[in-house]
Formats: C-alpha cells, sequence, structure tokens
C-alpha cells in the first residue's frame, strides 16, 4: 500500500512538473507576448522596461526564470499576477477553490443519483415504451450545451419570468456556504441543474448499456436459478456490477471538472471558480495566475486518478491483486 | 483415396522418414507484470525445457490439461512465439536464430491450424480470400494462378467453388475449420501444427474433420504436431504422443504403449480418468479399469513445484521426487519417462 | 451435510411416480429469418433418486429445454407451451412468485461454465448465503455457516477461509465445485447440470463427477445435460438421446448403450474416438450437419443425415417401445425388429470412391448457411471399421 502511494505520488509530481515546463514554454514561445511590457504598463519607455525586466528577473536566461518562477509560487508563495501588481496567485486560487467544489461536488451528486436511476430504470424497462422514453431525455440532455442552457436559463430566470414564476431566484454571483447555506443553496442551484444535465444524460446512456450487458451474463442467469426477486438481480448483481465502468469515468470528469473544466457554467453563472479565474487570466495572458491554477488542475486530475483506482479496487476484487 | 482399414496398414504404407522437426530444450517463459503492492516479480514458465523430435510423415500427439503449456509449445515449433531459450530445428535449419527474409522463406513449410475457428478467420474477408492471403504473402505465381490453386484447395478440403466468395460468418464451424486448414495448405507445407483443431466441434463434425486430417496426410505426406486435450482424438490421430504436464513433457511414448501401458503416474491417473463409453464391446475396456482420481488441482505454473512438478499430486511420490526434478530418459525403445519411479518398463 | 442428514425426498414423492414429469414442451423462438423451434414436443420424466442423461449435439434442444422448465428462458421473443410437472404441480402455470420459490429451493441449476456463472463482486460465501436466505428464514450467520459446511463438503479445502474468497480467486474446478456447493444450499430434489464439466479438465472431471454421484446417492435426482458419450455412460441410470428438439431414444442406460436403436444413437456412439479398443485410420461419421432450429423438417428430423432414410421418412415418427424392452423408446420408422443387424447392414454398403471432397447427396438445403452441400460429409466408409490391427 505504501509503494502504491509512492508510486502515485511520485507520478502526481512528474506529470506535474512536466506540465509546468510546458505550459512555461510554451507562453514565452508565443509571440507577441512580451510580459515585461505589460508589467511597464503602456508607453513604458526601453529604460523602465529594462528595469521592470530586470527587477522580474525576465532578463534571465529561461531555466533560471522558470525555477524563480517556481520557487515564488511554490516555496515562498508569493507569486505574483502580472496583470494586478500586488495580487498574489495563491490567495486567489484558494478563494476560487471552495466555489469550484460546491458547484461540482453538487452537480455531482445530482447527476450520479440522476444517471443512475435513469440508466437503470431503462435497463429495467426494455422494451418497454419507457426505455426509449428515458433515453431520449438523456440525450437532449447530451445535446444541451452548458453555455448555451446557461444562459437560456438566465435569460428566463432573471429576465423573462424573474417578476413572475422565478422571483425567488437571486441574482448570479455566489454565497460562501459558511455565510449563509439557505443563500448559497439557492445561488448554486441553477449551475447544479445545468452542469448536471449533461452528464446525467451521459452516465444514463452509458450505464443503461452496461446494465443491459449484465442482464444478459451468466451470473444473472444463476441467480434467476437461484430462485431471487428480478429486483434483487437487478439491483444487486446486475448494477452493481456495471457501477465499476461507470465509476472510474466519474472519477475521472470530477476531477477534471473540480480543475477547472465546470469554466463554462461557472461563467455563464457569474461564479468565481477556478474555472473562470484560468479564463480571466488567459484572456489577460497571465502567466503566473494561468501557471498556478494549470498545477492545481492537473494535480486534481492525478489526484482524482489514484482515487478512482483506490475505488475501483473496493468495487472490483479483481483488480485488488492485479 | 483408397481407406486403410485400420492404423497398422496406414503405417505400413506412410512411410516414416528422417527427423523433420527437432526441439531441443526448448523453454518459454513470461515475465508476469509485478504486483503493484509487493513488487514481486514473477516469471512463468509456460514450456520449459522440453526436447522432441518429429519424424516426416509422422503424427505427433501433444496432449495435457490446460495450463500445461501445450499450446505454447505449439507456437515455438513454428516460430510464431520468439522461444526464451533452446533451439527448434526444421528440416536441418534452426528457425530460432532466423529472422527477416530468411525466417520467411521458411515459413511456407510450417503452418498452424488455430483452435477457433471463429476467431482465427477473419470475418470481413472472403473464404476465398483468407486461403489466398498466404499465397499471394509468398508470392506463388500470377491473380489466376492463385485462384486455380484455391479453388483445387477447396475441393481438397471438402468446400464447394461456390463457397469461396462467402464471409466466415456464413459457414457452420466444421466448414470454418476446412477453410483455416485449406490456409495452411495454400503453401504446401511439410509440417503442420494444429491447436485443438476439433475440440469446438460437435460429435459428427469432429469425426469428418479428423478424417479430412488422415486423408490430406495420405495425400500429402505431411508431418503434424496434433495438440488437443482429448484423449480420445489424441490416440485416434497420433502415432507417438508426448504428455505434458506443467511445461514439461512427462513422457513420451507410441500410441500404442501409452494408452496400454502408461509409465509416468500422470500418464495413467490422466487416462483413467477418461468416462469410457460402455458399450458392451469386448474392446471398449481398457485393460485397467481402476480410477485413479488425482486430489488437488493443477498447480499454477507461476509457482512451480520444485524437484518433479507433479509430486504434489502423484500418488506414489517419495522425499525424492519433491527434491530431484527427473528428466525425460528412454526406458524401453520407442518410450522415454520423466519419472524416478516409472510404473512400467 | 453432516449435521443433518438430507431429507431429500418429500413426503410426497412416491417412487413409481415421477418427480419431473414433462409433456409435449415447445419451445420456439421469433428470429429475424421467421420462427424457429427449439424443442418440437419434448416429452420426459424423471423419477425421485434418479441420474437422467440428456444428450445431443449443439441445437438438439437439450440446453434450452432445461431452461424452459425452470422458466428460465426470458426473452420476450419466446414461447413456451406444453406440461413441466414437478410434484405434481405444473411449473409452467405458477404465477412468478411461487416460481421463485421453487426454483434454487426444490430446482436447482448448475450451468457449463463456471469461469462467468458467479457474479465477480461478491465473496462464495455471500452468494450461497444469499441463496440460503432467498428461501428460508434464517440468520446471515447461520447462512454464513451453512456456507462453509456446503464447500467443505463438496470439497474444498480449508472451507472456513475460503468462503471469504471471490470466485476469480478460484480456480475452474473450484468454481464449479462452489457453484454445485450453491446448488446443494436448500437440498433440492432436483438438480439439473447443464454440461457441468465441459469446460473443465479431464482429471477435474472425474472429481466433479463423483461429487454428482455422491450427492444422488444422498437422495437427489438429476439431470445431467452433456454432449460426451462418455460421461453419460459412467454416471446416467437413464439416458435420452434429443435430435432436432425430439427425443430419439430414450431408456436405460445400458440398453441405450449396449444395444441402441437410432440411427442417430449409432452414429453418436461410433463417431467418437475411444481410449480404448481398435484405432482406426478414418473414423465412421454421420454425414452433413445437425439440423437448425429454423429448418426443421416435417418428418423425421434426422432423415437428411440419416443412411437408411426411406419414403415412409417423411411422417413424423412417434416414440415407440422397443419389442424386448418397455422401458426403451425410440422414433424411428426402420422395423421394429432386428435394429442390431440393421446397424451392422447400415455399415457394410462402404463405398471405397468417398472423399472428404465428395459431395453430399444427403444435399440439405442450403438455405441456412448452415448447411452445406459438399462439405461435412464423409458419407459411407463405416466397413473401415471393426478389425484391430
Amino acid at each position: 500500500m505504501l509503494y502504491f502511494a509512492v508510486r502515485r505520488l511520485v507520478s502526481a509530481l512528474l506529470v506535474m512538473f512536466a506540465i509546468s515546463v510546458l505550459v512555461f514554454l510554451i507562453f514565452f514561445a508565443t509571440p507577441g507576448v512580451d510580459p515585461a511590457a505589460r508589467i511597464a504598463g503602456r508607453n513604458a519607455d526601453q529604460v523602465t522596461l529594462a528595469q521592470v525586466r530586470h527587477s522580474f528577473g525576465l532578463d534571465r536566461p529561461l531555466p533560471v526564470r522558470y525555477l524563480l518562477m517556481m520557487r515564488h509560487l511554490l516555496v515562498d508563495r508569493d507569486l505574483e499576477s502580472f496583470v494586478n501588481r500586488g495580487s498574489r496567485v495563491i490567495p486567489q486560487i484558494v478563494q476560487a477553490v471552495p466555489v469550484t467544489l460546491s458547484l461540482v461536488v453538487g452537480a455531482a451528486v445530482l447527476w450520479m443519483a440522476v444517471g443512475i436511476l435513469m440508466g437503470t430504470a431503462a435497463a429495467a424497462l426494455r422494451g418497454t415504451a419507457a426505455d426509449p422514453v428515458i433515453m431520449l431525455v438523456g440525450v437532449i440532455g447530451v445535446s444541451l450545451p452548458a453555455y448555451w442552457l446557461g444562459e437560456v436559463v438566465n435569460l428566463i430566470t432573471q429576465k423573462q419570468l424573474h417578476d413572475t414564476v422565478f422571483s425567488w431566484v437571486p441574482p448570479p454571483g455566489y454565497v460562501g456556504l459558511g455565510r449563509d447555506p439557505a443563500q448559497w443553496a439557492l445561488h448554486m442551484l441553477f449551475p447544479w441543474l445545468t452542469l448536471s444535465l449533461l452528464y446525467a444524460g451521459i452516465y444514463a446512456r452509458l450505464l443503461r448499456g452496461e446494465v443491459v450487458t449484465a442482464m444478459n451474463e451468466d451470473y444473472v442467469r444463476t441467480a434467476r436459478a437461484k430462485g431471487l426477486s428480478e429486483r434483487r438481480i437487478l439491483i444487486r448483481h446486475a448494477l452493481r456490477c456495471s457501477l465499476i465502468p461507470i465509476v472510474s469515468l466519474f472519477g475521472l470528469d470530477f476531477g477534471a471538472l473540480v480543475g477547472g473544466a465546470a469554466l463554462l457554467t461557472e461563467v455563464v453563472f457569474g461564479l468565481p471558480g477556478v474555472g473562470k479565474l484560468t479564463y480571466d487570466a488567459l484572456q489577460n495572458l497571465d502567466l503566473p495566475v494561468i501557471m498556478g491554477t494549470v498545477l492545481y488542475a492537473a494535480f486534481f486530475v492525478v489526484l482524482a486518478n489514484a482515487l478512482v483506482d483506490v475505488l475501483y479496487a473496493r468495487l472490483d476484487p479483481r483488480a485488488r491483486h492485479a | 483415396m483408397t481407406a486403410h482399414n485400420t492404423v497398422a496398414d496406414a503405417e505400413a504404407t506412410r512411410p516414416l522418414g528422417d527427423v523433420l522437426l527437432r526441439a531441443t530444450d526448448v523453454s518459454k517463459h513470461y515475465a508476469l507484470r509485478s504486483d503493484e503492492f509487493t513488487r514481486r516479480r514473477k516469471v512463468l514458465r509456460a514450456v520449459d525445457g522440453v526436447s522432441l523430435e518429429v519424424r516426416r510423415g509422422e503424427t505427433l500427439g501433444v496432449v495435457g490439461e490446460s495450463g500445461c503449456g501445450k499450446s505454447t509449445l505449439g507456437r515455438c515449433l513454428v516460430r510464431l512465439t520468439d522461444v526464451t531459450g533452446g533451439r527448434v530445428e526444421f528440416d536441418g535449419q534452426d528457425i530460432t536464430a532466423l529472422s527477416g527474409r530468411r525466417l520467411r522463406r521458411v515459413r511456407p513449410g510450417m503452418q498452424f491450424v488455430f483452435q477457433d475457428p471463429h476467431a482465427s478467420l477473419n470475418p470481413r474477408r472472403r473464404a476465398g480470400d483468407i486461403v489466398a492471403e498466404p499465397l499471394l504473402i509468398h508470392g506463388c505465381g500470377d491473380a489466376a494462378a492463385v485462384r486455380r490453386r484455391v479453388a483445387e484447395l477447396f475441393d481438397v478440403v471438402g468446400l464447394a467453388a461456390a463457397h469461396l466468395d462467402r464471409y466466415p460468418h456464413e459457414f457452420s464451424g466444421g466448414q470454418r475449420q476446412r477453410i483455416g486448414i485449406a490456409r495452411a495448405l495454400a503453401t504446401d507445407p511439410k509440417l503442420i501444427v494444429a491447436d485443438e483443431p476439433v475440440s469446438a466441434l460437435d460429435v459428427s463434425i469432429q469425426a469428418q474433420v479428423l478424417n479430412l486430417f488422415a486423408d490430406l496426410q495420405d495425400e500429402f505426406a505431411l508431418t503434424y504436431v496434433f495438440i488437443a486435450h482429448d484423449l480420445g482424438v489424441v490416440r485416434h490421430v497420433s502415432d507417438r504422443i508426448a504428455v505434458m504436464y506443467l511445461g514439461e513433457i512427462v513422457e513420451l511414448a507410441d500410441t500404442e504403449g501409452l494408452y496400454e501401458n502408461p509409465a509416468h503416474p500422470y500418464t495413467q491417473a490422466l487416462m483413467s480418468a477418461v468416462p469410457e463409453i460402455d458399450d458392451g464391446s469386448d474392446g471398449s475396456g481398457r485393460p485397467s479399469r481402476e480410477r485413479i482420481v488425482l486430489t488437488g488441482e493443477v498447480p499454477n505454473p507461476a509457482a512451480k513445484p520444485t524437484g518433479c512438478p507433479f509430486h504434489t499430486r502423484c500418488p506414489y511420490a517419495r522425499d525424492r521426487c519433491a527434491e530431484e526434478r527427473p528428466h525425460l530418459t528412454a526406458t524401453v525403445p520407442g518410450r522415454s519417462v520423466a519419472c524416478h519411479y516409472p510404473l512400467t518398463g | 451435510m453432516p449435521d443433518q442428514p438430507l431429507p431429500l425426498q418429500e413426503p410426497s414423492d412416491q417412487p413409481d411416480q415421477p418427480l419431473l414429469d414433462v409433456r409435449d414442451l415447445r419451445v420456439s423462438f421469433r428470429t429475424r429469418t421467421g420462427p424457429a423451434t427449439a424443442v418440437d414436443g419434448l416429452s420426459l420424466s424423471v423419477a425421485p433418486g434418479e441420474i437422467l442423461g440428456v444428450v445431443g449435439e449443439s441445437g438438439s434442444g437439450k440446453s434450452v429445454s432445461m431452461l424452459a422448465v425452470l422458466r428460465l428462458l426470458t426473452s420476450p421473443n419466446v414461447t413456451v407451451t406444453g406440461q413441466v410437472l414437478f410434484r405434481g404441480r405444473d411449473l409452467l402455470a405458477l404465477t412468478d412468485k411461487e416460481m421463485r420459490a421453487v426454483r434454487g429451493r426444490e430446482i436447482a441449476m448448475v450451468f457449463q461454465d463456471p469461469m462467468t456463472a458467479l457474479t465477480p463482486v461478491y465473496t462464495v460465501g455471500w452468494q450461497i448465503a444469499e441463496q440460503i436466505r432467498a428461501h428460508e428464514p434464517v440468520s446471515r450467520k447461520e447462512a454464513h455457516a451453512r456456507a462453509v459446511t456446503l464447500l467443505s463438503d463438496v470439497g474444498i479445502p480449508d472451507a472456513a477461509s475460503r468462503v471469504k474468497a471471490y470466485p476469480h480467486e478460484f480456480s475452474g474446478g473450484m468454481r464449479q465445485r462452489a457453484v454445485i456447493a450453491m446448488a446443494l444450499a436448500c437440498r433440492p430434489a432436483l438438480l439439473i447440470a447443464d454440461e457441468p464439466t465441459t469446460a473443465l479438465d479431464v482429471t477435474i472431471q472425474a472429481q466433479i463427477l463423483d461429487l454428482m454421484r455422491d450427492l444422488n446417492a444422498r437422495g437427489s435426482a438429476v439431470v445431467l445435460i452433456t454432449h460426451d458419450m462418455g460421461v453419460v455412460s459412467e454416471i446416467a441410470h437413464r439416458v435420452l438421446v434429443m435430435y432436432g428438439g425430439r427425443v430419439a431414444e430414450q431408456g436405460p442406460r445400458r440398453a441405450v448403450f449396449h444395444s441402441p436403436r437410432h440411427p442417430y444413437t449409432w452414429g453418436l456412439l461410433d463417431s467418437v474416438p475411444r481410449v480404448g479398443g481398435p484405432r482406426l485410420r478414418r473414423l465412421p461419421t454421420i454425414a452433413g450437419t445437425p439440423v437448425s432450429p429454423d429448418s426443421l423438417p416435417d418428418g423425421c428430423a434426422f432423415a437428411p443425415r440419416c443412411r437408411l432414410r426411406h419414403e415412409g421418412c417423411e411422417e413424423r415418427p412417434e416414440l415407440a417401445a422397443s419389442p424386448d424392452d418397455a422401458a426403451h423408446h425410440d422414433a424411428c420408422r426402420l422395423p421394429a425388429g432386428d435394429r442390431a443387424a440393421l446397424r451392422l447392414g447400415a455399415r457394410a454398403p462402404a463405398d471405397e470412391t468417398a472423399t472428404a471432397g465428395e459431395p453430399d447427396p444427403s444435399g440439405e438445403a442450403d438455405q441456412s448457411g448452415e448447411t452445406d452441400p459438399s462439405g461435412e460429409t464423409d458419407p459411407v466408409d463405416e466397413a473401415d471399421r471393426e478389425m484391430a490391427p
């Protein structure tokens, strides 16, 4: 187990190192991007530029610059944004993480619950009219882009019907869970629904396929021959085995979303999460912030992978000693 | 063909010649993925020091239970897989050392028939193209010549010309195996290694395919290595038989002798375990019909016992068997046994 | 089960009354190419405590008929008709709930492939306990204890710790033992075993057959489905040979093996290479391929492959008792008299010109893609046989 954890940690560090180097190189290889010009402000003269370059270490060779940045980011933890002078990167990320976690965890609970329910129901009702109807709902969910759906939801709840049906919907934004749980939930409700709709559709479809396959397996026939009830066979045997691939997929999706992939939803609903932070930093080509968020995202994806492996072994005894 | 009534007649007319295939101390080891938690690396000795000779025109049967390494051995013999150690000589040439063009020149002479006629035929290609493929690879003549040859092969294995343009799924299991055999015959091989070619077939179809093997041998003077788990089938087709256990040959003997007087305790137990049809005829009962039910199961090949691989299940095992590995040694003419205390001979 | 002897036969079982009585069972499938008849009017009975061997090739309907008995054919495209009387009750008329109480408790079934028969994510003990708790109001602990006993009864060493193992930690033979242990959990009066040894090695097969014999000695009736004539010959009391979804021949084992009456049985017995007796260069064969359920002929299903067919075979033969043995039935239009002579006679007209490439005179219609006008045939060379070297 220790060996497993150490190996995972080393691979996480390697991945993060590789990604940071990549981001760094891409940034400096991009033409027309001179951080010094940005820092010095518009119309700065050559002397000022040179001074800025020197004080930020931008006149040193690339490897040194890389190490300096990493030291500021990871050791001194005082790396500053190139664009907004004085605003540090780490506190920005620390502030954004709870927002993203709120969004993704809530949506994940929703989409797993709805997805499993829909998928299992569709598989159980195979051969009846309900199956294609459920699947059609799933397809619609999958095919609505989150940003479009978010905009439509905003349009309806904030403008069209805001004075009548949706007067209870607060304006877009984020309220901390610690500050007011009710307001937190209220603010997150539509973002949750929007984000989970897509994933619920995907998971329902996948799970249905898995359960249908499982119901044709030999072990289900054995379970029938044992005299078990159809419900028990469906849930304890077929669904239980079908969850294994779903869970591994879930881990990957969850990791990516926490890492910032929920960006579109965050932007549409004005949630100051990691995705939004990355989005803004990208627009300003703010290298320190980009570097910070990318490393954070990479860390989460690798962590999610490790968690999936552990969870996988819990769910599937065959994976434990392989 | 004129039917040979019995095997004895056939053997009288089929010339048994020099050694066509010689395997010397052939091993095939697989490194298992190391355990993620303990980091121990295991080695699976699928084939472990096997030596044998196949004479021109004979059928050597290889029999054993699942996991005994018989299929892997078959693949080593025609270099479908590279050996870990030892050498295989085909027609006087060490094929384990060949590579590239020189290996390709030897390949037509030795062909392989697979167990599963379902999986070994490309489902997207027509039967005729499947059989033509080895001809095209080895550059045997122009398109017209290839077509003629394929039609001829179809005739030889008992398929109709109308079958040329059909896809594998349109054939029954027995017919698919015939396509596999036709493909193997295409390059005019001297040696065919067949790995469980009838085990997926129904009894009545199995008999038809076995007869086809017999007819082809008579017609084209083929040499077979016939791998199977069914002791009845192996006895039927083989002149000599190698019994394998955990990657080693434990006994190698003439078919008649092996079945009448097994010398290795494992062979004896294997023979006695076969359910025999009692149809009232005198010949159906074997000399000693005393059942020896082996206790336990075949050990994991990745954790092979020391000494004699069979000693953990052997009813006659003594102390020496756990310590010292017996080597395959000739006891009487036509029989070799790897046992410290053989039962006969 | 050492603590309590097996009360396998309930008081209602009279030895002269069949335990299982299947009457005119028909199973048909709706397929894309039209209806297919897998079981075509099958009648059979199993007496309490007997082992019935059901033999046949693939497509003979032997597995499907037993799945139909337990109502395990769940596809909506299947129609099952007829009567399946178990202890006098028609299983086909029971409600789903009543049927579930029969499955696993009164009739248990073991399937061919032990590798896939157990749910991979639960321990073997859990799955056995699940079976017990589905039918009996016992505590989890008690069910677990019984699982340990059952596992050790079927010969799994160190059962107390193996009960916590997952299926993938067992070898094939051990898994089949575990599956059998599970089937026996509620002491069923009838065990249906569908090719229980086909996926196993021959030495393991011998162990499993011993286990089934053991189980039968304790009073369970067994229906053993297999394609292996040797297995049937070793273990069955009575034998039923199926072809094309119908009974070709049935009777006491000795009668069927020593004086088989149906040409299909002859073919099955002759075409198996034996481990004893004379060795032949070529084997006697049955021409053609097994009949496919979607093209069953109106008459005798075996007629297209039969060497002794005549005009009468176009009419479907009924099961009739042998003149020598009232318990020995066959469905064949040959004269009931001296079948042994007919069997020898069928081998006589050996055709020396027969080769593997010769067109098949029986020439089944080539509709299904299964049948073949030229392959799979070595029509008549049975005369090759029976000459010891």
